[in-house]
């Protein structure tokens, strides 16, 4: 048995490498096959798929992740600023500093499980989104947000004598650039590392202890476990992943703001997480390419564009319902995410995984055998 | 030789003084049951053994070890470890993953980052895990999960993944309760069997079946303390112990 699961896991590995290496071939009839939003899916991807091993596997519900994320953004912009345009120190700094930032705040927050963690949480998160828009200015440039500018020192650039073209100068990978496809591909690296990591953890024991701590705590404690180490350490691995996915946001798009640590930005990895399925290894990948996806779909939508479908409507029936659903696109393509959310919970509690979970047992119409192998996937 | 020594243990929840003044030694290898009424104070003795609540005043010391005041986790990685009156298991994982963690929490102490290997691929802590649900006769159902197991079912599952710690000292606070007449017997056989005297245990029961079969020496509880102890045969025909326990019946 020991042999199979590893087995399982090296095709979905394959499998996921693989589907995210093809990714703008794969979604180009979807709309979404360029290298914007594709970097978006990956970034985000990340991010849930760190968020997911402190909520999928110790079911500690974080509300203020977002704050990390913020962290490894504006880590990584001052890399860019102070030390070189490579994004190799930039990540490496923000994953470091996050680490640092979660070890503290996990550390104070763990003190308390349930909803006073997650309130805590929340409490920090908004503290540092406050402190960016107001004491830390200098730092984090307020309200404008942190930028580029071609009077930066980028100090290690130019003691290698890194030759200054006009303007600003791209981030760069040993010399590739890290814009359009070559930016995509970084991050497709970055995200199929990030769920090898992941595998990994759920498969390892600790990953066992963390899937422990959710399912009964007491009786953890009283075999011996040091529950708030290992709840502290699965925090500090996910603020890490936060901190990686923030410092891609800024390798892909050099700039910083506070809105990046909104409590909403917050919600929205819980939100991808759940979408796809607490605890499942591919489950926050697909919530967060989703929400992604919807989010460019829905966002890009006006009323010229409806009025454009409902044409062939009558005049008198045509406006109002552009008026209706007018409302869910465009600046209120959250709506539709709520809808979609909504319905999604009422039907499949336990998200888009289990959806596709139960829809192979009822194709396949075979009884599933008891806590089997990839159903129970990341259990 | 004593293996866990207990004096003057204190205990009081506003008025109620649930452990008054508690003296018990419990010698090395062997069974040692303690009866008593229900609200006699047994459960909370337990309790102020494995760190749930910390007593008022006295002490508890195992294996030259004071437990007052250290968190559970250290009394347990200690060699205490305790089976509950409700049982108290990680329902959501399969049975073997209910007892692979304490294998683990064995093997590698109470915290050990081992995010990178895999824990399926550890011999020795599946073959543990493996003798375990054998000797409880759960072997064949490991891939269930704990929750879908009968409530006599889940007390073998707990009493197997508290042997799978290998304790020094297992505390068992009612572990027959909701079984059959035959499963009972066997959990019976299996406490006989375990430990080959090396291992200590105190055991809460009610079921006097039980207790006559397993232990070597009994106490007797009533309101937060030790009434009377002695050998089996004693305290049997021990009329303090009729009256405050039995109401008078005879065994």
């Amino acid at each position: 048995m020991n042999n199979t699961l590893a087995k399982q896991d090296k095709w979905l590995l394959l499998g996921f490498a693989l589907a995210v290496l093809a990714g703008p071939l794969l979604l180009k009839p979807f709309g979404a096959g360029y290298p914007d939003l594709l970097q978006k899916f990956c970034i985000f991807g990340i991010f849930a798929i760190g968020y997911n091993i402190l909520f999928g596997l110790t079911g500690y519900l974080s509300f203020g992740h977002a704050a990390f994320l913020g962290i490894g953004s504006y880590t990584a912009v001052w890399s860019f600023k102070l030390l070189t345009m490579n994004v190799v120190p930039a990540i490496i700094l923000s994953i470091a500093l996050t680490a640092l930032f979660a070890l503290v705040i996990g550390y104070l927050c763990l003190r308390r499980s349930g909803i006073y963690f997650s309130i805590l949480t929340l409490a920090f998160a908004q503290m540092a989104y406050n402190l960016a828009y107001s004491v830390l200015t200098p730092i984090t440039n307020g309200e404008t947000g942190l930028q580029l500018i071609k009077e930066d020192p980028r100090s290690v650039d130019k003691w290698f004598g890194v030759a200054v073209a006009d303007g600003i100068p791209s981030t760069n990978f040993f010399g590739i650039s890290m814009v359009g496809y070559s930016g995509f591909y970084f991050c497709a690296v970055l995200l199929i590392l990030s769920f090898y990591i992941s595998i990994r953890i759920t498969r390892s024991p600790f990953g066992l202890m963390l899937k422990a701590v959710k399912s009964n705590q007491n009786r953890l404690k009283y075999t011996g476990i040091n529950t708030r180490s290992y709840a502290l350490t699965a925090f500090v691995i996910s603020g890490c992943y936060a901190g990686l996915a923030g410092a891609m946001l800024a390798v892909t798009d050099p700039l910083a703001g506070a809105d990046r640590m909104h409590w909403s930005a917050s919600g929205e990895v819980v939100l991808m997480t759940i979408l796809g399925g607490v605890g499942t290894l591919l489950g926050p990948v697909i919530g967060a390419g989703v929400i992604k996806y919807l989010e460019n779909i829905f966002s890009s939508f006006n009323e010229q564009i409806l009025n454009s479908v409902f044409s062939f409507l009558p005049d008198a029936i045509q406006h109002p319902v552009v008026k209706l659903l007018g409302l869910f696109v465009g600046e209120g393509w959250e709506l539709t995410l709520g809808v979609l959310f909504l319905i999604l919970i009422v039907f499949v509690p336990g998200g888009l995984m289990q959806g596709v979970q139960s829809l192979q047992r009822r194709v396949l119409k075979g009884p599933s055998k008891p806590a089997s192998s990839t159903t129970q996937g990341a259990h | 030789m004593a293996a866990l020594e207990v004096s003057g243990l204190k205990k009081s929840f506003g008025g109620l003084k649930a452990l008054n003044d508690v003296n018990l030694t419990v010698q090395f290898g062997t069974v040692h049951a303690i009866i008593g009424p229900n609200g006699a104070g047994k459960s909370t003795l337990l309790n102020a053994f494995v760190g749930r609540l910390i007593p008022d005043a006295g002490k508890v010391v195992f294996d030259g070890i004071s437990l007052v005041g250290l968190p559970p986790h250290k009394i347990n990685q200690a060699g205490v470890v305790r089976v509950f009156q409700t049982p108290e298991i990680f329902g959501e994982l399969s049975l073997l993953d209910n007892v692979l963690i304490p294998a683990f929490s064995h093997r590698d102490g109470d915290f050990r980052f081992n995010g990178w290997s895999h824990a399926a691929e550890q011999a020795a802590v599946h073959d543990v895990a493996k003798r375990m649900l054998e000797d409880v006769g759960l072997y064949s159902k490991r891939q269930m999960l704990a929750n879908s197991l009968s409530r006599g079912d889940k007390r073998r599952l707990e009493l197997a993944m508290c042997l799978a710690q290998e304790p020094k000292l297992l505390l068992l606070d009612e572990p027959t309760a909701g079984m059959s007449r035959a499963d009972t017997n066997s959990t019976i056989d299996l406490l006989q069997r375990l430990g080959d005297g090396k291992v200590t245990k105190i055991i809460i029961e009610h079921d006097m079946h039980v207790v006559f079969s397993l232990a070597e020496k009994i106490s007797v509880m009533a309101q937060g303390a030790i009434i009377a102890e002695g050998a089996p045969d004693t305290i049997k025909g021990d009329a303090r112990v009729q009256e405050a326990y039995l109401g008078g019946a005879h065994l």
